[in-house]
């Protein structure tokens, strides 16, 4: 057992050298043909053609000094059209633009054979990780949180701080260079293709490594967890609507040209939604493009407060969300670096409600436009809202921060501290829900596991040794409190509104004499 | 403005402290000797096992004492004069109290065993113990525990975890004998052994060998089997320690002496926790207690009489909760090791998991007694109700399902359970289903059908 683990440590290893290796194996040729392909319109290929002269056909060994020759010409160009206020012609879409001239102008070992590096990077990666999750947690099942404290990886040690820097390294190229790795979304071409009738783009890229993260950690958290049927139920359930409505329907619609959107993203975490482009390709879209629109305000506007009335936020930050889905599957053993201070409760209560504002303003402005044709709101530009939201909140929080900083901050930094929906599903959670995680009277011995073990850094204990029920807006309900804890003191349910906020066993349960004191008190009043 | 102050900061001094604190505005103290700050001992393990750090298991953060104007000191108390009113401290300063609380815990029992002194040879109770188990591992690969109680148990698993062998001695013939039924004994026993520790009954210590450097070795018993091993962990029970009273005018048994108000004879000197004794105590319990819970309720108690409410300590239905390795273990009310004239016992068992409930009634009234539940978590206030009411034992079948208080989506006994019920008392009992949680009730049943 012990020998399988290994033998897939080393599997995964050998794979992601590869996978990192792969990013330096080609030179790159561009052609006019290449750039006609890439350019989104034909005027736009004739500038490229043009300003490209110099860099076509030849070969560069270097992909630093491939891209940046081509950034510098349409940096120079743009400079030149925004000088003679030549508007239309200046180039936007330089990121795709370079990502898809590298991506097609490699030439080597991946583009030849992107099958053979898709099995050697991907395939020895994932079945590395599939046979080391699924001889993890031997024994007989039961917690086994043994040894986290002392890890190097699960304790911000060298190597999670190693993990942190590499992950924040992807999250930067990916959103801001991406064209440093087009050979991982070239070995993904085909697999793109098959489902959605187009290569692979970095986003393609993205998404498949996401699903596969949720789906190979997925199996070790179930293996981990097999004595407890709730998380086993709750991570199943995360593999599939990652699977399905996150990765695979998206394609899917694209191929029929519809709309290609994850249908169980809600806004205001689809901060996009009433983007124009978005609402155009809704409103030009008949009958099914209406419905997507409506379903997605519904979500929104019914879905949520309805549904969390009932089960809790839990529903989808632990059950359906993709953000949720990583944090609790990949993340798992990061959920105790969470900060449990009261200091950071106070961050998280401004912080999270702020954003939220913040995406409510931004939509009101992009809608404002939307309507009015104006961009002009008070003197704000909303297209300069939009972009700040784009990048501050979308890339650098949700992205950068919420999972490059796993190892350092904890698997749910986003969820806890920036999540917009999170913020709304939380308002409603705390003053118009029946969900509560019940203190069992006076059992709990303070003994500090369920804080520990909160990814979303709720001093748990605080109430449970109080004899008292935890009802907090940011509680996602993952139960793993409730599964921890030592002496059965938590239990995740829905009930009664009445009996849900307890402020009533101050003392502990049982003290006779003190609880007879109180109540004559009371009675004194 | 009075003076309170507090020897120990463990669950009882500490929750006096704060207990006071909610009701007065008197100066607070509390001197501890141990750590500068409160944390939980029953987590000691955990901190051992990495499933935590120091850090995670004190209750409450470092600025919650400053806030609430409760002093820390760390110190140790040598001297007690309730002459004048003042203690000696360690280092040479002195405190001067006008209420003195005693809440300084227990100590490991030490039965004279020839080499109970050797390096190597512990036992398992303060932070300085674990600290010195760190030590200890670093050149072990054998261990012995002596002792079957709880918290050996807990120490059997932490040495596993590093892979240590270990075995275990117990001078019963079943594990925890002397508070456990058998059958519950024997269920925990057998987990024990499942999970790689050898654990041999009837068996007693009786010399520890060292080497020259004096390192324990090996460890005889009593009938004459020679067991090699670098670690002997001392478990056989604790007694109050009550050390800082000896020299004082303290009347003291086993632990220092208290009446119903958790008072000593000494005006304003007051004991709490582990290492107080009563005269008698004022329900049907034994005269020291050992549990977090009743520290925690004797600080509750003592608190409200030194904030002017005279108030005796009455604990309601017997409560306690342990886990061995991996089941958990609950109990309301009495269930005894061997079951009193008028008891009738109901015990069902998993076939083939380990999970037990069993349910003590009395024979004439049927009205419940006791439950003990292995690998079922049951609701507190449920159990006490019925309990503390005197709820039929039909009332207690009917309603098993509300008891339950497993985590959504667990399988649910309660059926079997019934089931057994009626057949060995021949009756027709239904349970109730749950009103509340229907889609959960409806998933339940299909994942486990
Ligand atoms: C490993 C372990 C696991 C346990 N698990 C459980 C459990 O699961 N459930 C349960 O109910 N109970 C459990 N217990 C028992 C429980 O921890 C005790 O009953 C409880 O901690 C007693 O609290 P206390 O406040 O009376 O004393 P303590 O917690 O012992 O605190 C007394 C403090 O006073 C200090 N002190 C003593 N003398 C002096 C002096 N002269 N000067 C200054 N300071 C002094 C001590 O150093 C200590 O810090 C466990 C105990 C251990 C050791
Ligand atoms: S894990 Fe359980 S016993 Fe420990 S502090 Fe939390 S509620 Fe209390």
């Amino acid at each position: 057992m012990k020998i399988a683990q290994r033998i897939g440590l080393v599997l995964f290893a050998l794979g992601f050298i590869a996978f990192i290796g792969s990013l330096f194996t080609s030179t790159y040729t561009l052609s006019n043909q290449l750039i006609s392909d890439s350019a989104n319109k034909g005027e736009q290929s004739a500038i490229l053609q043009d300003i490209l002269k110099n860099v076509v056909d030849k070969t560069y060994s270097s992909k630093w000094e491939f891209s940046s020759k081509i950034s510098y010409e349409i940096e120079k160009i743009n400079e030149f059209y925004r000088s003679q206020e030549e508007w239309e012609k200046v180039i936007y879409n330089q990121k795709e633009l370079l990502f898809y001239l590298t991506k097609n102008s490699a030439n080597g070992p991946i583009n030849q054979e992107p099958s053979l590096w898709f099995l050697l990077t991907f395939g020895v990666g994932i079945l590395g990780a599939i046979l080391t999750n699924a001889f993890s947690y031997l024994g007989h099942p039961g917690m086994k949180n043994n040894g986290i404290f002392q890890s190097t990886w699960k304790s911000r040690g060298t190597v999670g701080v190693l993990l942190g820097a590499f992950l924040i390294v992807f999250y930067i190229l990916l959103y801001w260079f991406p064209h440093y790795i087009a050979e991982w979304a070239l070995m993904l071409d085909s697999l793109s293709e098959f489902l959605s009738g187009n290569p692979s783009s970095q986003w393609f890229l993205y998404g498949f490594l996401y699903t596969i993260a949720i789906l190979t950690m997925g199996i070790r958290f179930i293996k981990k967890y097999r004595h407890n049927k709730y998380q086993m139920v709750r991570t199943i359930s995360v593999m599939f609507f990652q699977t399905s409505f996150a990765f695979v329907i998206p394609d899917i619609l694209a191929r029929l040209n519809l709309p290609a959107y994850d249908l169980k993203n809600i806004f205001p975490l689809d901060y996009s939604l009433f983007f124009e482009w978005r609402l155009d390709e809704y409103l030009a879209n008949g009958f099914i493009g209406y419905f997507m629109l409506f379903w997605s305000i519904s979500l929104f506007l019914i879905g949520v407060p309805v549904i969390t009335y009932f089960y809790g936020k839990r529903w989808y930050c632990s059950w359906v969300c993709g953000c949720g889905g990583l944090a609790e599957t990949a993340g798992d053993e990061f959920r105790h670096l969470s900060d449990k201070s009261l200091n950071a409760w106070k961050f998280e209560r401004i912080s999270i409600n702020a954003v939220l504002v913040f995406a409510v303003v931004m939509s009101l402005a992009v809608i404002y436009a939307y309507i009015t044709g104006d961009n002009n709101l008070y003197g704000i530009d909303t297209y300069k809202i939009r972009e700040w939201y784009g990048f501050l909140i979308g890339s650098v929080f949700a992205g950068v921060i919420g999972t490059g900083f796993y190892p350092l901050l904890g698997n749910r930094a986003w969820c806890r501290f920036g999540c917009p929906l999170a913020a709304y599903l939380g308002i409603v959670q705390r003053f118009k829900s029946r969900f509560r995680i019940t203190t069992n009277g006076g059992q709990c011995i303070s003994c500090g596991n369920c804080s520990t073990y909160c990814e979303m850094g709720i001093d748990v204990k605080w109430y449970a040794q109080r004899g008292q029920n935890i009802v907090r807006s940011s509680c996602v309900g993952c139960g793993v409190c409730s599964a921890v804890c030592p002496r059965g003191v938590l239990k995740l349910e829905n009930g009664t509104e009445e009996a849900r906020l307890n402020d009533e066993s101050i003392f502990t349960f049982g003290n006779d004499g003190v609880l007879k004191l109180r109540d004559d008190l009371d009675t004194h009043k | 403005m009075s003076h309170v102050v507090i020897i120990g900061n463990g669950i009882a001094g500490v929750t006096a402290a704060r207990h006071v604190r909610k009701n007065s505005t008197k100066e607070i103290t509390i001197i501890s000797g141990e750590t500068a700050h409160f944390f939980s001992r029953t987590a000691l393990m955990y901190v051992f096992m990495g499933h935590m750090k120091y850090e995670n298991i004190k209750p409450y953060e470092d600025s919650f004492w400053k806030k609430n104007r409760i002093h820390l000191k760390q110190a140790w108390v040598e001297n007690i004069d309730t002459d004048a009113q003042q203690l000696q401290l360690s280092g040479g300063d002195t405190m001067a109290y006008d209420e003195l609380i005693i809440a300084t815990g227990s100590k490991p029992n030490k039965f004279g065993w020839e080499g109970e002194d050797l390096k190597g040879v512990q036992g398992f109770y303060s932070w300085q113990d674990l600290e010195l188990l760190e030590e200890n591992v670093k050149r072990t690969q054998q261990a012995v525990i002596v002792g079957g109680g709880l918290i050996g148990v807990e120490l059997a698993e932490m040495l596993h975890t590093r892979g240590i062998e270990v075995t275990f001695l117990v001078r019963e013939d079943r594990f925890w004998g002397n508070v456990l039924p058998y059958q519950d004994g024997e269920l925990i026993a057998k987990h024990i052994k499942k999970n790689g520790i050898n654990l041999v009954f009837n068996t007693e210590l009786d010399i520890i060998h060292g080497n020259n450097q004096g390192e324990v070795i090996a460890i005889t018993t009593k009938d004459g089997l020679k067991i090699a091993c670098q670690l002997v962990g001392l478990t056989a029970g604790v007694s109050p320690n009550i050390g800082v009273v000896d020299a004082s005018n303290i009347p003291t048994k086993r632990g220092v002496l208290v009446d119903h108000y958790l008072k000593t004879i000494i005006p304003n000197v007051y004991a709490i926790g582990d290492c107080a004794e009563f005269y008698e105590h004022p329900t049907n319990r034994k005269s020291i207690e050992q549990v977090w819970y009743t520290g925690k309720m004797m600080g509750e108690t003592v608190a409200q009489t030194i904030c002017g409410r005279p108030t005796k300590y009455m604990p309601g239905v017997w409560f306690n909760s342990a886990k061995f390795f991996d089941i958990e273990y609950q109990t309301y009310g009495w269930v005894w090791n061997i079951p009193k004239e008028n008891e009738e016992v109901f015990c069902w068992q998993h076939p083939t998991k380990d999970i037990l409930l069993k349910l003590v009634f009395d024979q004439t009234t049927q009205v419940l007694l006791g439950v003990n539940t292995f690998g079922i978590r049951m609701r507190h206030d449920v159990c006490n109700q019925w309990i503390s009411k005197g709820a039929h034992i039909d009332i207690v079948i009917q309603n098993l399902g509300a008891a339950n208080f497993d985590p959504e989506l667990f399988t649910a006994y309660e059926p079997l359970i019934v089931a057994a019920f009626n057949k060995k008392y021949k009756k027709q009992i239904n349970l109730k289903m749950k009103k509340s949680g229907r889609i959960a009730n409806l998933l339940t049943k299909v994942l486990n059908r």
